[in-house]
């Protein structure tokens, strides 16, 4: 019966990809979903939306597997530097059915227009909502990312939010104990993001981007002793989003005397 | 008349030849020498010394004029600095093919190898080995070698007639360490060098036939041992002293006959190497002094290349992205069935590469940021790279302009050590660029100049997406970079 179920399952993947080769008036989904190929005949007309293909009933993921709630103490970053403590937003709705679109023009205007009030200098409380226009409210949440990289993926997907053709929004503060010199703001991101200090561009990575640690990196900063804001914003069309942030010194090595908070009333 | 025009444009053509030619690829000035010792570093000249007294001085490592002094005329001398004096050893003798072998090795010091320094002055020559009429050995063609693991110095001496043998001297007198026998390494070379390295003692010798000109097959071969009196063996395990050797460099299609090899360190990972070419076909014939990066692979020493002009990809070694113009990425707008979905029984059909003209107009007019990026031969990531004779240049090398092909953009370091495409070009020093082979083979790219800065700092990868100006570690892949021309 297993074998029976197998050839069955190979002739409908062979059919496929006949059918594929011989009609190719309609270019193949851009992006890894979760799931196979897209059924004949239903040429996308926009990004799929990952809570709308699954049976939820499936999903053996939950978002403590790759987020825990913010603590009463203040973070550190973990043993490479990598900042796992973050505000996230809600993704915003912006439809792009390919990440080849991201050119430096294109996100340098996608993340300048006005989205909710505030959007550069909002120091948001956990569960803080942000009102996008008459229907849409979205929410903030704080949490500590279990891995370096902070899978917005999985934390759009798991409160149930649209995954693809989105922007996502994360706010950090860090308290650094003494003067860093020469210090660069080290990014990777999937996909194109952009990253301010102190409200002032530090780096931007265009491009239809993949999950590289080290990917991009600002100029030399200084960060003097104090709070500094870091504040991010990534875009993605169709695949996996998420991002990973640290800073590091002029030989490249993770800078970690410093603390990372959330809680931006306190300093 | 017809011919005497096609004289005349033929001569055009070799005169621009010889510029493009030699500007690229040999030392300027009158690099004219034959059997050059190590190159050493003086008081922030170039000193190397030729058979027969005298030598070349050169102010940057690429112009050179004669002018260095050394009496005992002679064959073949060496030189290394010691402490803060330098030792000069030299055959006094000359060899001779069909001829005596009677030879005399001398060394002596001086402090500075500047003949218009007070600190100038040549110690007596002492004797520190010889050869007699019938002995299998002849004793020219000296090098020197201070072992960093010992302190003890060496010499080697020898020609084709018979042994290489190597002795020691006394670092601080320069004289022969008492009681010390000559032993032979290796037989019939001539220039015989040693270096060390890694773990790993080498003994360089020249074969081949030297002083024919366009004619001689002079070159240069290594074997290694972990002794500094041998054996020296070959990468096939054969003794130097039954005439095994690895080459190291050979002649080329318009350079005959390489000779004499001296090894300079630049810095740790950079290394360069000196020799003679026996004819320049571009320089009348004439032997003339060479200076090519000195690579390494598996322990074994090889002669790299200099770097020629070109429209190159700039790769960097930690990823494999290509420097780039930091703008909008302009789509090559294709039907996509022309991709893995074309039906198979479609013409085939030659796309046309895109153009500057096609994407220009959108950079923007003034300074562009840099970035390293998915390479694709677009014209943002294709850039020429052009000598800059008037600029002077570095030991074995001149500097260089690098600018996106078609364009004046032009490749800058900044006073904040970053890296940043200029709309033109103006000549200034942070806009010339020093590219030089590193043992490894591929390239540091220096800036001859950062505003405002006194650190030596190259171009480096500080993520993959991000160059920057940094220091130089040889290390590290940051620092790397290969130039494809595809």
């Amino acid at each position: 019966m297993r074998k029976a179920k197998t050839i069955l399952a190979s002739l409908l993947a062979l059919s496929l990809a006949g059918s594929a080769l011989a009609q190719p008036a309609t270019p193949p989904f851009g992006g890894q979903g979760p799931q196979g190929p897209r059924p004949q005949g239903q040429a996308p007309q926009g990004p799929r939306q990952w809570n709308q293909d699954v049976d939820r009933s499936q999903n053996d993921l939950t978002l403590d597997m790759y987020f825990i709630p913010v603590g009463a103490q203040d973070s550190r970053p973990d043993s490479e530097g990598f900042i796992r403590r973050w505000s996230l937003l809600d993704p915003i709705d912006k439809p792009n059915r390919t990440n080849t679109v991201f050119t430096d023009s294109y996100i340098r205007e996608a993340f300048a227009a006005e989205y909710f009030p505030g959007q550069m200098t909002l120091l948001p409380k956990d569960g803080q909502k942000v009102k996008l226009d008459k229907k849409t409210t979205l929410q903030w949440h704080n949490f500590d990312s279990r891995l370096y990289n902070v899978k917005l993926f999985r934390f759009a997907s798991e409160l149930d939010h649209q995954v693809y053709g989105v922007i996502f929004w994360a706010v950090t503060a860090i308290d650094v104990e003494e003067d860093l010199v020469d210090v660069r703001l080290s990014v990777g991101s999937n996909s194109a993001s952009m990253w301010w200090i102190d409200g002032q561009e530090a780096v931007i990575l265009s491009g239809d981007r993949r999950m590289v640690a080290d990917d991009c990196a600002s100029k030399r900063l200084t960060l003097t002793k104090g709070r500094h804001i870091i504040r991010g914003a990534v875009i993605n069309g169709p695949g996996m989003s998420d991002f990973c942030v640290r800073i590091v010194d002029e030989c490249g090595k993770p800078v970690r005397n410093y603390s990372v908070s959330t809680n931006y009333a306190t300093k | 008349m017809k011919n005497n025009r096609y004289t005349l444009l033929l001569g055009a053509a070799a005169f621009l030849f010889l510029l493009v030619g030699t500007s690229a690829l040999a030392q300027e000035g009158k690099p004219w020498i034959h059997d050059p010792s190590t190159i050493v570093k003086c008081d922030g000249k170039y000193y190397t010394f030729g058979t027969g007294g005298g030598g070349l001085i050169s102010p940057d490592g690429w112009n050179w004029e004669s002018g260095a002094v050394r009496p005992g005329g002679g064959a073949a001398p060496d030189a290394m600095k010691i402490g803060d004096r330098h030792l000069v050893v030299y055959g006094s003798t000359g060899g001779g093919l069909g001829g005596g072998h009677r030879g005399i090795i001398n060394t002596m010091w001086t402090k500075s190898l500047d003949p218009n320094s007070p600190d100038f002055g040549f110690s007596d020559p002492v004797v520190v080995a010889e050869s007699k009429f019938d002995e299998d050995c002849d004793a020219i063609d000296p090098s020197l070698l201070l072992d960093p693991n010992t302190g003890r110095l060496w010499c080697s001496y020898g020609t084709y007639f018979g042994f290489i043998r190597i002795v020691e001297l006394d670092p601080k007198t320069g004289a022969r360490v008492e009681g010390n026998e000559a032993k032979d390494i290796a037989i019939d070379c001539e220039a015989s060098s040693l270096i060390y390295r890694n773990g790993w003692y080498y003994l360089l010798g020249t074969h081949g036939t030297c002083c024919d000109g366009v004619n001689s097959t002079y070159n240069i071969i290594v074997g290694r041992s972990r002794n500094p009196q041998g054996p020296y063996v070959d990468n096939l395990g054969r003794d130097m002293i039954k005439g095994g050797g690895r080459m190291v460099i050979a002649s080329t299609s318009r350079l005959s006959g390489a000779g004499h090899f001296g090894r300079y360190i630049e810095t740790e990972g950079v290394e360069k190497m000196s020799c003679h070419f026996e004819a320049d076909f571009d320089r009348s014939g004439r032997s003339v002094l060479a200076i090519r990066p000195l690579l390494w692979k598996n322990d074994w020493p090889y002669a790299g290349e200099l770097f020629k002009e070109g429209v190159y990809e700039i790769e960097s070694e930690r990823r494999g992205y290509g420097l780039e113009l930091a703008v909008d990425f302009t789509r090559i707008e294709r039907p996509r069935r022309g991709g893995w979905w074309a039906n198979p029984d479609e013409p085939i059909e030659v796309l046309p590469l895109q153009t500057l003209d096609e994407v220009k107009d959108k950079w923007p007019a003034g300074e562009v940021e840099i970035r390293i990026g998915d390479y694709l031969g677009r014209p943002h990531q294709r850039w020429s790279i052009k000598a800059v004779p008037e600029a002077g240049g570095y030991l074995g090398g001149q500097y260089y302009k690098i600018q996106i092909e078609g364009t004046e953009r032009t490749l800058a370091a900044t006073a904040d050590r970053e890296v940043i495409a200029l709309p033109t070009y103006t000549g200034e020093a942070c806009q010339l660029w020093r590219i030089e082979q590193i043992v490894d083979g591929t390239y540091r790219i220096m800036p001859k100049e950062v505003p405002g800065c006194s650190e030596e700092l190259v171009l480096v990868s500080v993520a993959d997406s991000t160059p920057s100006l940094g220091k130089f570690d040889p290390d590290s892949d940051n620092c790397k970079w290969n130039f494809r021309n595809h």
